[in-house]
């Protein structure tokens, strides 16, 4: 009975080409407009660490004071390195890292060539194991270099295949910016969409990271961030050790609190800190502390872009609209066969099998319209990068799900749409029909 | 003439495909209203002109490698000889940022030596030399140039200010509402930062930021004559006309002759000023051009609706306009009750998308950085639709006037 409807189906569409072109065409153009934005706002807008998200928290401090605080009294983005190296010193937290973005030179081995940048982050040692990295070689480096302000490295596979061809480096030195460095780890090549821990200061949506280096040994080094450094009121640092003393703030900490009593704890701890630093005299206000995680810090920071949230929106429309324009023709073209359906009635046909016929004629329509928006969605997706900074255009991609999405959400919708016409179209009085004829 | 109450009692009987029309054209406008205003919106900031004359200019982005910060002042200057000096270059200058470059400085301005609460102005800060106006190819309106004696050598970390300054027209007027910018002192931070003389004041330079979030000072730019050491830098070159794409190549190669010990690598490395402008408004331009095309189709696929519904309608009702005709309704009529149906429906449809096109600007407003929607794109958006509507049912509507009288004796 399927096949025969899905055939009666195919020759009706067939009758009305222009009608059914129209049909096509809307429920195409909309899915097709509907999936590309979606699947660009799916890559920004997910939960980057979804297994651990709630566990991961960024603990800031005011260090500005009521005057400089950001709108609504929020304290500063990150931390001057001063509460940083408090807060990770205590070791309250069960894991725990502070780190900033840095940009060095590295020179290949065999000297011919051209020294090339690569992009990264210093770290301490709980860094790897708190944002779950993959590692091909090797491990993270012990917490003992943090302490011993070690010269070691943790490279990317990516950076790895350039250097040393794809080998296990483990203990080898490459040179960076001047400096040698041993390698004790070899990631797998990972950047999280967003990279949440770099939401602010560096770039959410940027290159994965190719390096990380100890703070600690950064720090000797006087390795600048190359991320954000802001700053209030009387900037009076004149040297790295002023800097490092001044109210910048630069330094982004990460904390891991596996249970809410935790994160309570954390809180308090904060509060506690802050309150001390009033006691001392350094801060001249009441403690005002946050501690977010992961999704609250990416919802605060409005990480999604914002073009991509409103092109959304506007398709979202758009496919309704197309919707609406469906059911109209549906209801057209339903409406127009009264006469045969009263036919189809009087022969004994049922409301159920009326039902399924023209249910199966639309998902029929909507299947057209899902391959018409297939096409479109992939011409689409592939023109994303035309129009908009590759940072945001290389997040929209056709991938198997995409392509089942934008099909079943075409059947889908249509056969929905479809539901009015078709009640309209089963409610047709046989004896009214055939009179008339 | 007009038969409305014949309508009305008309369109009771199609409920269904009246509520669905005129939805679908209150939908359309609201969204097309709002596409419409985004769109405006984006142009209007593509638009806004740098300050600087944009042609035959060259930026490269460099970093040295392995070169301790405080020797990189010495490399730069080696470095921006050597490209004053190259064939086709007009001229040449190292500095920190430019208009649209995509990050650079920004302070507060002073008017009084003071620490604390809101300065009197927020600018850019961009380090140059004394060529920099050659550079930019800008317009001195007031003062003079830096000289080549007052251009110093700092460190980033410990600059505060420099004793001359030259400000853009539109950071002197914010300054110095009364226009006697020239000569004055003012303040880049607190009290134990020495004041510095505005000498000059240019025309117009903009900040290097194209995001919204800078829209408040998108023109109040100041220059200082400084260049800073460390080992990321630029250089701004301003070609000889008609010679930019040789120099675009010749440039780099010339550099890593003069020092191979640095990394000009990356699609953002070397632009043209074409490029860079291109690079700053992708994103705005992007989205006008999505939202045209979105409205475009928009457009079409409510017409076809309408055209698809309508076309039915006459189908269902030859014997009625058959009827008509035959008690003296003449072909006119016919047309005039197509056109008039439509447009009650679609000033029902309007009235309820004008509502709704206001109310996603309001919601979208408090969402996203955006303005308010000004009544003149709704009026624009309801004429249109209106006339969209008149449009589509002109073919269906003649169909129907052409229908003869003697249909209302055929059964259907």
């Amino acid at each position: 009975m399927f096949s025969y409807y899905v055939q009666l189906g195919l020759r009706s569409l067939r009758r009305n080409p222009v009608l059914t072109a129209l049909m096509v065409m809307a429920i195409g153009f909309g899915v097709a407009a509907s999936m590309i934005t979606y699947s660009v706002f799916r890559a920004v807008s997910g939960n980057p660490i979804p297994e651990k998200s709630e566990r991961l928290f960024i603990p800031q401090i005011d260090s500005w004071g009521p005057k400089y605080n950001l709108p609504g009294n929020e304290p500063p983005y990150a931390l001057n390195y001063v509460d940083a190296v408090a807060l990770m010193r205590t070791h309250q937290a069960k894991r725990q890292t502070m780190l900033y973005p840095i940009e060095l030179s590295a020179l290949p081995l065999g000297g011919q060539s051209i020294p090339f940048t690569v992009e990264g982050f210093t770290a301490q040692s709980d860094f790897f194991a708190m944002f779950d990295v993959p590692f091909q070689y090797g491990s993270a480096w012990a917490a003992a270099d943090d302490e011993h302000r070690a010269a070691v490295v943790v490279i990317s596979r990516k950076l790895n295949d350039k250097l040393f061809g794809g080998e296990n480096s483990l203990g080898r030195e490459i040179t960076l910016s001047g400096h040698n460095y041993r390698v004790v780890g070899v990631s797998e090549n990972w950047n999280l969409k967003p990279r949440f821990f770099a939401a602010w200061g560096g770039t959410s949506f940027g290159n994965p990271s190719d390096i990380y280096i100890p703070i600690s040994r950064a720090m000797d080094l006087r390795v600048d961030t190359a991320g954000s450094n802001s700053c209030r009121g009387h900037i009076d640092y004149g040297d790295w050790d002023g800097w490092l003393q001044s109210n910048c703030v630069w330094v982004i900490p990460w904390v891991q609190l596996d249970s809410t009593a935790e994160a309570e704890q954390y809180q308090q701890f904060l509060e506690g800190y802050a309150a001390d630093q009033q006691r001392a005299g350094r801060y001249g206000w009441a403690p005002n502390v946050r501690l977010r995680n992961v999704m609250q810090w990416l919802d605060y920071l409005h990480v999604v872009p914002q073009e991509s949230s409103v092109s959304l929106l506007v398709a979202l429309g758009f496919f309704a609209i197309c919707l609406i324009n469906t059911i109209g023709l549906l209801l057209a073209k339903f409406l127009r066969r009264s006469g045969e359906i009263g036919v189809r009635r009087a022969l004994g046909a049922s409301r159920r099998e009326i039902y399924l016929q023209y249910l199966i004629e639309a998902g029929t329509v909507g299947f057209a319209g899902g391959l018409l928006g297939l096409l479109l969605t992939a011409l689409g997706i592939s023109g994303v990068g035309l129009l908009f900074q590759p940072q945001i255009a290389r997040l929209a991609h056709l991938d198997i799900t995409l392509v089942g999405l934008t099909l079943l959400v075409s059947i889908f919708a249509t056969v929905v749409a479809a539901l009015y016409p078709t009640w309209r179209a089963a409610q047709v009085q046989p004896a009214w029909q055939l009179k008339s004829n | 003439m007009l038969q409305i109450k014949p309508i009305l009692a008309a369109l009771k009987r199609h409920k269904a495909g009246t509520i669905l029309i005129a939805m679908q054209i209150a939908l359309t406008l609201a969204i097309v209203c709002n596409a419409l205003f985004i769109i405006q919106q984006r142009v209007e900031r593509l638009s806004r002109p740098s300050g600087m004359n944009e042609s035959d200019v060259l930026a490269i982005t460099n970093r040295w490698v392995a070169v301790n910060d405080k020797d990189t002042a010495s490399l730069n200057k080696t470095d921006v000889q050597a490209l004053r000096q190259l064939p086709g270059v007009a001229d040449a200058m190292a500095t920190n940022s430019f208009p649209l470059r995509g990050g650079g400085w920004s302070t507060g301005v002073n008017l009084e030596p003071k620490d604390e609460g809101k300065p009197a102005a927020q600018t850019t800060l961009y380090f140059v030399d004394d060529h920099a106006l050659a550079v930019y190819g800008s317009q001195l309106i007031a003062g003079r140039n830096f000289t080549s004696d007052e251009v110093i050598v700092a460190d980033p970390k410990e600059i505060k200010s420099t004793p001359q300054v030259i400000v853009t027209k539109a950071l002197a007027d914010k300054l110095f509402p009364k226009g006697d910018a020239l000569g004055k002192q003012i303040y880049l931070g607190g009290k134990d930062v020495p004041s510095s003389t505005i000498i000059g004041i240019v025309k117009q330079l903009q900040v290097p930021w194209s995001g919204t979030w800078a829209n408040d000072f998108v023109e109040n730019a100041m220059l200082l004559p400084a260049q800073l050491t460390g080992t990321y830098g630029i250089y701004l070159i301003r070609a000889k006309p008609g010679q930019l794409e040789s120099i675009a190549k010749n440039a780099p190669e010339t550099l890593l002759k003069t020092n191979r010990m640095r990394v000009i690598s990356g699609d953002r490395a070397v632009r043209t000023y074409e490029k860079v402008r291109e690079d700053a408004y992708k994103n705005d331009r992007g989205m006008a051009i999505l939202m045209g095309v979105i409205c475009l189709i928009l457009l079409a696929i409510t017409a076809a609706g309408i055209v698809g519904l309508t076309s039915f309608w006459v189908g269902q009702r030859r014997k009625q306009i058959g009827v008509r005709r035959a008690l003296g309704a003449t072909r006119r009529d016919i047309l005039s009750y197509f056109l008039t149906e439509n447009l009650m429906i679609g000033i029902a449809g309007v009235v309820i998308g004008a509502g709704l096109a206001v109310g996603l600007n309001l919601w979208m407003v408090t969402q996203f950085e955006m303005a308010r929607l000004s009544v003149m794109y709704v009026l624009v958006g309801v004429v249109a639709l209106l006339l969209l509507g008149q449009a589509a049912v002109l073919a269906p509507a003649m169909r129907a006037s052409k229908v003869q009288p003697v249909e209302a004796t055929r059964s259907v």
